[in-house]
């Protein structure tokens, strides 16, 4: 029975391009990882420019980074490792063909992400209540007239980056979305699980993403009080 | 007889019929053809605002257009060329239909991204024809800042989204071209066994998908910085508009290359078959593309060697800009060796392939001269390097992209174009090129500034003998899009091998089937091993 679902699945999903499903599970992985390389070279402009800020006005970009929350920060690392660690526990499941297991620990996947997003949004709402928000209102206590204007540099990379990068975990949640939906119909078993394969591949270069993105924002230079 | 055993044969083009079957198709060939349909669409509306802008430069004065409005043509003239027309043309058209073909697989790896990737170039097509027709953009196609963020008040945005947009369109046809030569190639097509245009196809979607992200990062920004004035390109807040030109020409040199590579793919195809002999050294071909297309990351610096960049760093990047001279400059020896004691036919896609040498070896001889810091330094911002690389782009990536249309028409369409006309055309245009734009680097050298239309008096004779020149240019650029038409009905019956090729895309039959092959070819030789066709030789009427 089960071996009859998958391979009526595994017939279904090879395309005609393709000879045998090997190939097409190759060409699909070296397609996900060109689109990561993409993605490197997409988030790669704004670390580019972060770094030229942060060179160019290395004092003001430490004290602003310090107004920013680093306990929040690091609790959201955390949360964000834990999702990762639940994809990975997915990709097993599917590599196992445990349909359960998929299902479940992708609705994991996703809650940890939720959690994040919402963490972020608090981080984003307080920088609304205390004026840091690059704008003609924009104020960082502490600098003079001057200086304002390189402090809200960082804090327009600031929003531009975790942005950029909560954009992507919006993203993810959606493909997460569809694979939960597609994984409680039967989808996926041991022979055909590319889907779930690729996506934990997002999942997880979303994931670096924010390990650079929380050091270079929150740590470097900071001197905890 | 034969004419009736051909038009009851099932082939891609009458497989199915209706819009839908169009507009919804998967089959890379079809694909090819959308995008034919659509950049040629674009080029004519590049075509419209260069001619405009060649009228108004007749005279001296400013009479037939206002300064807004000139600001406006040429920078309308830059993104319709080079955004939806120069980089999708060869890749997108050509290389959709034939990369596939010519490795031996039925089609490419993601064919319903294909079709994404081609709708993306129309959405972003629309964007920026919304843009022109709603009032325009007057940034020139470069889009520096501040000017971009602060000043200007035309629609920069709607144009920068369209742009954005299409740079999808090229990520997503790179994406899928690498993947496809890595995982598609028929048994026996080891890489070394690859045709010429493949090689250079495969560099240029390197290009496409390490470079067009960061253009779409820079549109972000730009974005961010016009709309929400973050500060990022804006002096005032402590940011560096330079930047902005930084990262901008991270892509848009490399663009240049997304361009030219597959135009030397052409060339080097045609050159053989025509000459039939094996391309000379085709390892160094194969390498050069390569190596232009890593060198072409390291160069973009020679866009501002009067833009506050260091000496320091000037001497690098010109220094880097020589070098990338070298893999360019392999091609057209090999090329040019590959002619020697060849049995040279001079049919259509050769004479457009020799204009093509002639035209790119002046434009990357001027390149030389720009890359040189001391000389850039006199005629930057000149009509010296307008004349460089429309040198490069025109004569260069048009006069491949019309010799691969009519090396590669017959298989397309099954048709011959008339002959006559055609050798016509392609003379007509070489002609009209030169008079074109040659008259430009002398008026470069001797100070015009580019995009200005007021102009000392006496520039006005070489002035007009470019608005002459453009005039021929333009008569030789409808003839084939009539031909062409004409040849739909018209046209002799093509044979599957007209021109007495190697390539695998002529083993099969004109128009192919919809599989491309009726059995999957298996690789046993060399690309160009002439001895393989002896006796199908080309025929020419």
């Amino acid at each position: 029975m089960a071996s009859e679902v998958h391979a009526d699945g595994e017939s279904l999903a090879l395309r005609e391009q393709f000879d045998t499903a090997a190939q097409q599970k190759d060409a699909s992985t070296l397609g996900m990882w060109i689109f990561l390389i993409t993605e490197v070279m997409f988030f790669g402009g704004m670390f580019l420019a972060y770094t030229v800020y942060r060179r160019t006005y290395p004092e003001i970009f430490a004290i602003a980074s310090s107004s920013l929350n680093v306990y929040i920060g690091a609790a959201n690392t955390v949360v964000l490792l834990c999702s990762s660690f639940t994809m990975v526990m997915a990709v097993r499941a599917a590599q196992l063909g445990r349909t359960k297991g998929i299902v479940l620990f992708l609705i994991l996947t996703l809650l940890l992400g939720g959690v994040f997003l919402g963490v972020k949004a608090y981080e984003w709402n307080e920088k609304f209540q205390e004026h840091h928000i690059p704008g003609p209102s924009f104020h960082l206590e502490g600098l003079a007239p001057d200086q304002q204007g390189h402090a809200q540099l960082f804090f327009s990379l600031y929003f531009a980056m975790t942005g950029l990068h909560a954009l992507h975990m919006v993203i993810g949640a959606g493909l997460l979305g569809v694979l939960i939906w597609q994984a409680r119909r039967g989808r996926f078993s041991a022979e055909y699980m590319t889907p779930v394969d690729l996506t934990g591949l997002y999942w997880h270069f979303v994931d670096i993403i924010w390990i650079f993105l929380f050091p270079l924002l929150y740590l470097i230079d900071r001197h905890l009080k | 007889m034969i004419t009736a055993a051909v038009q009851e044969r099932e082939h891609y083009l009458n497989q199915s019929y209706g819009i839908k079957s169009w507009l919804l198709t998967k089959d890379h060939k079809r694909i090819g053809l959308l995008y034919l349909f659509t950049v040629t669409l674009f080029f004519f509306l590049g075509g419209a605002f260069a001619t405009m802008i060649r009228i108004e430069l007749l005279t001296p004065t400013g009479n037939f257009v206002s300064s807004e409005t000139y600001n406006k043509l040429f920078t309308m003239h830059g993104v319709a060329m080079v955004f939806f027309f120069l980089i999708p043309s060869i890749p997108a058209t050509l290389g959709n239909f034939f990369l596939p073909m010519m490795i031996g697989a039925r089609d490419l790896a993601f064919p319903r991204i294909n079709l994404l990737s081609w709708y993306l170039l129309v959405i972003g097509g629309a964007f920026s024809l919304f843009a022109m027709l709603a009032g325009g953009v007057d940034t020139g196609w470069t889009f520096y800042t501040p000017y971009s963020t602060t000043y200007s008040n035309t629609w920069v945005i709607a144009t920068a989204l369209g742009i954005f947009i299409a740079g999808f369109s090229s990520i997503l046809t790179g994406l899928n071209f690498i993947v496809t030569v890595h995982r598609m190639r028929a048994p026996g097509m080891t890489w070394m066994r690859m045709p010429l245009f493949v090689w250079s196809t495969y560099a240029t979607s390197l290009i496409q998908v390490l470079g067009t992200p960061v253009l779409a990062v820079t549109i972000v920004l730009l974005f961010c910085e016009r709309v929400f004035h973050i500060g990022i390109f804006d002096p005032n807040l402590g940011g560096d508009p330079v930047l902005f030109q930084h990262l901008f020409w991270f892509y848009s040199h490399p663009a240049v290359y997304i361009m030219v590579l597959p135009a030397m793919g052409i060339i080097s195809e045609v050159v053989s078959v025509f000459s039939r002999k094996p391309p000379f050294g085709y390892i160094f071909i194969a390498y050069a593309s390569m190596a232009i297309a890593v060198l072409g990351f390291l160069v973009w610096g020679h866009h501002l060697f009067v833009a506050t960049q260091s000496v320091y760093a000037g001497l690098v990047f010109s220094f880097l800009s020589y070098f990338v001279a070298i893999p360019s400059a392999i091609k057209v020896f090999n090329w040019t060796a590959t002619l020697y004691k060849g049995s040279i036919s001079f049919a259509t896609p050769m004479l457009y392939a020799f204009g093509f040498i002639g035209l790119f070896t002046i434009g990357g001889l001027t390149g030389l001269f720009v890359a040189a810091l001391g000389f850039d330094v006199h005629v930057t911002d000149t009509y010296f390097v307008v004349a460089h690389f429309h040198y490069i782009m025109v004569g260069g990536t048009i006069m491949a992209y019309l010799a691969g249309l009519h090396y590669w028409w017959p298989k397309m369409t099954g048709r011959m174009y008339p002959e006559g006309w055609a050798r016509l055309s392609a003379l007509v245009i070489f002609l009209g090129f030169n008079l074109t734009f040659f008259p430009q680097f002398i008026l470069g050298y001797l100070g015009m500034p580019r995009r200005y239309h007021v102009y000392p008096d006496e520039f006005q004779v070489l002035h007009v003998l470019s608005t002459a020149g453009a005039s021929v240019l333009a008569v030789g650029y409808l003839m084939p899009m009539i031909y062409f038409v004409w040849s739909l009905r018209y046209g002799k019956i093509a044979g599957a091998n007209p021109w007495g090729a190697t390539g695998l895309e002529w083993k099969t039959a004109s128009p192919p089937p919809l599989h491309n092959f009726d059995e999957m070819p298996v690789v046993t030789h060399e690309a160009y091993d002439y001895s393989t066709v002896i006796g199908e030789e080309v025929q020419v009427g």
